[in-house]
């Protein structure tokens, strides 16, 4: 009788291949060129870290209510800030009635949370997504504008700082997602009149800059409209806004709809599903979940993009920190400001990304073809 | 299947109708004066080179594909240009894919209850009920809860047969459904085939496992050129073929 096979033990692997030291060796050390770089990059950090440190944390100023309290040192007025912050985040929002961006805030914090816990089932999820949709917009408006359950009213024009930039970017989301998916099916559409329309608004929006279309919407739209008929100030940055970014998202939603195999489309008719059904249960979950990416691009530009408002005069974040730095009795600590600007802007876009990131492995079923 | 069955008479009841179906693609001419009548319970395999128009004819019936001439009849209800007719024609028609065309984002059983929870509008336990009794039938119970990703090329094949057949078609049609497959896959998306023709399925196969049309097929179709060359019963049609071409393409797949 022959002898059974005794497979050979697992060995493990050598120290240098696994483990920090194996990481070094792959990552850092690999060949002549890369330990170069990699001592370049050290020299880099060694140049640029120790003055950046110091003046940010070691030699700055974090106490004090004036900027007398930041005579003193080299380092970074964060004074400037602490100041200003409730402006910067409420605008000209009055005092005694900001307890209502807060608690609009809250709500939609405590109300969105269950869609970022995994353990939550899809179908509660998509209910609940669709009634945030519906009534948190009209909730906030309310809350924000007031006129209603005897809240005082709050004129648009007092809007401002983040509260005001998050109001742009997140009506500018939530209008050019289904906007734009709307548009990118108008656009493969059999109809030539549905065609042609879809095809004009996107070239013609996608032709003029953001400048040109918030500029057009508060100084010339007054001119046509009739005398006596006036938009809030802030409706027509939205609509800008949103029409804008609704016609980049219907050519990123344009480029999912390619990528579904004809196949998908034929399956899904032979089995007698109407246009919308296949679209709305077939093509567009594959063809959105392809192209996560570039919608959040999209999301990201637009929310930069956001700033832009400035040019018509509305105080959103950054404009905030620019007026407050030009104030004659801050002169100086433009720096500050604008590096706390860039960090909220950063926390968010950050944010939206990593979501996107974790929706698109969550969202794989193993299918590549 | 003996051969007795194979000759029994099939009933007068007509499913199919199609008369003069021409079609063309821009200026080239696919399919050239299609008549042909499918009474139900028949089964029918249609063969022939490839670019010969036989995918195109079956992709008719259920109006994946227009055509510029003719008309067709499906269990009474005349193919037009109405959406609605045609959704309604579709419902009744079920069809298999030579790509299975799985919808990759749903699970199997997902797969299998999507249109009768939204087509034939039946409450969502009732049709995983269906779903689970045909994925049984195709041998594959255990894979409900997976992706179509996850699956072999010929479990995916009789999950898709086990999709068209949650919608309680009175049709089948097979396009090509073994070609994508690999040779020890084959075998078992036929006897699933085989087990729904037993039941009386009217089937229409396009497909080149000469097997199966012996055992299966009461009509065997030879296409060529976009046209209906030759029809008659398997054991007619592979002993005794009436024209050149025939003997051509029998010679061709029956000794490679």
């Amino acid at each position: 009788m022959a002898e059974p096979h005794i497979p050979h033990p697992d060995l493990p692997p050598p120290v240098s291949s696994v483990g920090p030291i194996g990481w070094l060796r792959r990552n850092l050390l690999s060949s002549p060129l890369n330990i170069v770089l990699t001592l370049l990059a050290l020299y880099l950090l060694y140049v640029a870290i120790p003055p950046l440190l110091s003046w940010a944390v070691l030699n700055a100023t974090w106490s004090g209510d004036s900027r007398d309290a930041c005579q003193a040192s080299h380092g970074a007025c964060w004074v400037f800030i602490r100041v200003h912050f409730d402006q910067f985040m409420y605008g000209f929002y009055p005092e005694g009635q900001r307890w209502r961006v807060d608690l609009s805030a809250l709500l939609l914090i405590f109300s969105a949370a269950p869609l970022f816990i995994r353990a939550v089932p899809s179908l509660v999820k998509l209910r609940l997504s669709l009634s945030i949709l519906v009534f948190y917009p009209l909730i906030a408006f309310i809350l924000l504008s007031g006129g209603r359950f005897g809240l005082a009213v709050v004129e648009t024009s007092h809007w401002g700082g983040l509260l005001l930039t998050l109001v742009i970017a997140g009506v500018g989301m939530t209008a050019a997602l289904p906007l734009g998916v709307l548009l990118a099916l108008g656009r493969r559409s059999q109809l030539p009149a549905i065609q042609t329309l879809c095809v004009t608004f996107i070239e013609f929006w996608r032709g003029v800059p953001l400048i040109t279309v918030l500029f057009m919407s508060s100084v010339m739209l007054p001119l046509f409209l009739p005398t006596g008929m006036n938009f809030d100030k802030l409706l027509r940055a939205l609509i800008g806004v949103s029409l804008f970014q609704a016609a980049y998202m219907a050519e990123v939603v344009r480029g999912g709809l390619q990528a579904i195999p004809k196949g998908q489309f034929e399956a899904a008719a032979a089995l007698g599903l109407g246009f919308w059904k296949m679209m709305g249960l077939i093509v567009l979950p594959q063809a959105l979940k392809l192209v996560i990416p570039g919608i959040v691009n999209t999301f990201i530009a637009l929310f930069k993009d956001t700033s832009l408002v400035l040019i018509i005069g509305l105080f959103d974040l950054l404009n905030t920190v620019h007026n407050a730095a030009t104030n004659p009795a801050w002169l100086g600590f433009s720096t500050e400001g604008y590096v706390f600007a860039a960090a909220v802007y950063w926390l968010f876009c950050f944010g939206m990304s990593r979501y996107s990131q974790s929706l698109e492995k969550r969202l794989h079923t193993g299918h590549k073809r | 299947m003996s051969e007795s069955s194979a000759h029994k008479l099939l009933s007068d009841q007509v499913m199919i109708q199609m008369d003069g179906v021409h079609k063309w693609y821009g200026a080239f001419h696919v399919l050239k004066d299609i008549n042909l009548t499918v009474q139900k319970g028949e089964r029918i395999v249609v063969c022939g080179p490839s670019g010969s128009g036989k995918s195109t004819t079956i992709r008719c019936i259920n109006r994946l594909e227009e055509y510029q001439r003719g008309r067709i009849t499906v269990d009474g209800q005349e193919l037009s240009n109405d959406v609605k007719q045609i959704e309604r024609i579709r419902r009744e028609v079920g069809m298999v894919f030579q790509h299975f065309n799985l919808f990759p984002h749903l699970t199997v059983l997902e797969n299998c209850t999507l249109a009768p929870i939204w087509v034939r509008k039946l409450p969502r336990k009732e049709a995983v009920e269906i779903a689970m009794r045909y994925l049984e039938r195709v041998k594959i119970p255990e894979q409900a809860g997976k992706y179509p990703g996850q699956l072999s090329g010929g479990q995916q094949q009789r999950v898709a047969i086990a999709r068209s057949l949650c919608m309680n078609p009175k049709i089948m049609l097979f396009d090509e459904p073994t070609s994508a497959l690999d040779p020890e896959m084959i075998k078992e998306v036929l006897e699933t085939m085989v087990t729904l023709a037993e039941d009386g399925m009217t089937m229409i196969c396009v497909t080149h496992e000469m097997g199966f049309a012996k055992t299966v097929a009461h009509r065997v179709i030879f296409m060529d050129g976009g046209e209906i060359i030759e029809q008659n019963a398997p054991e007619e049609f592979f002993t005794n073929p009436q024209s050149d071409r025939t003997r051509l393409f029998l010679s061709q797949i029956l000794h490679h």
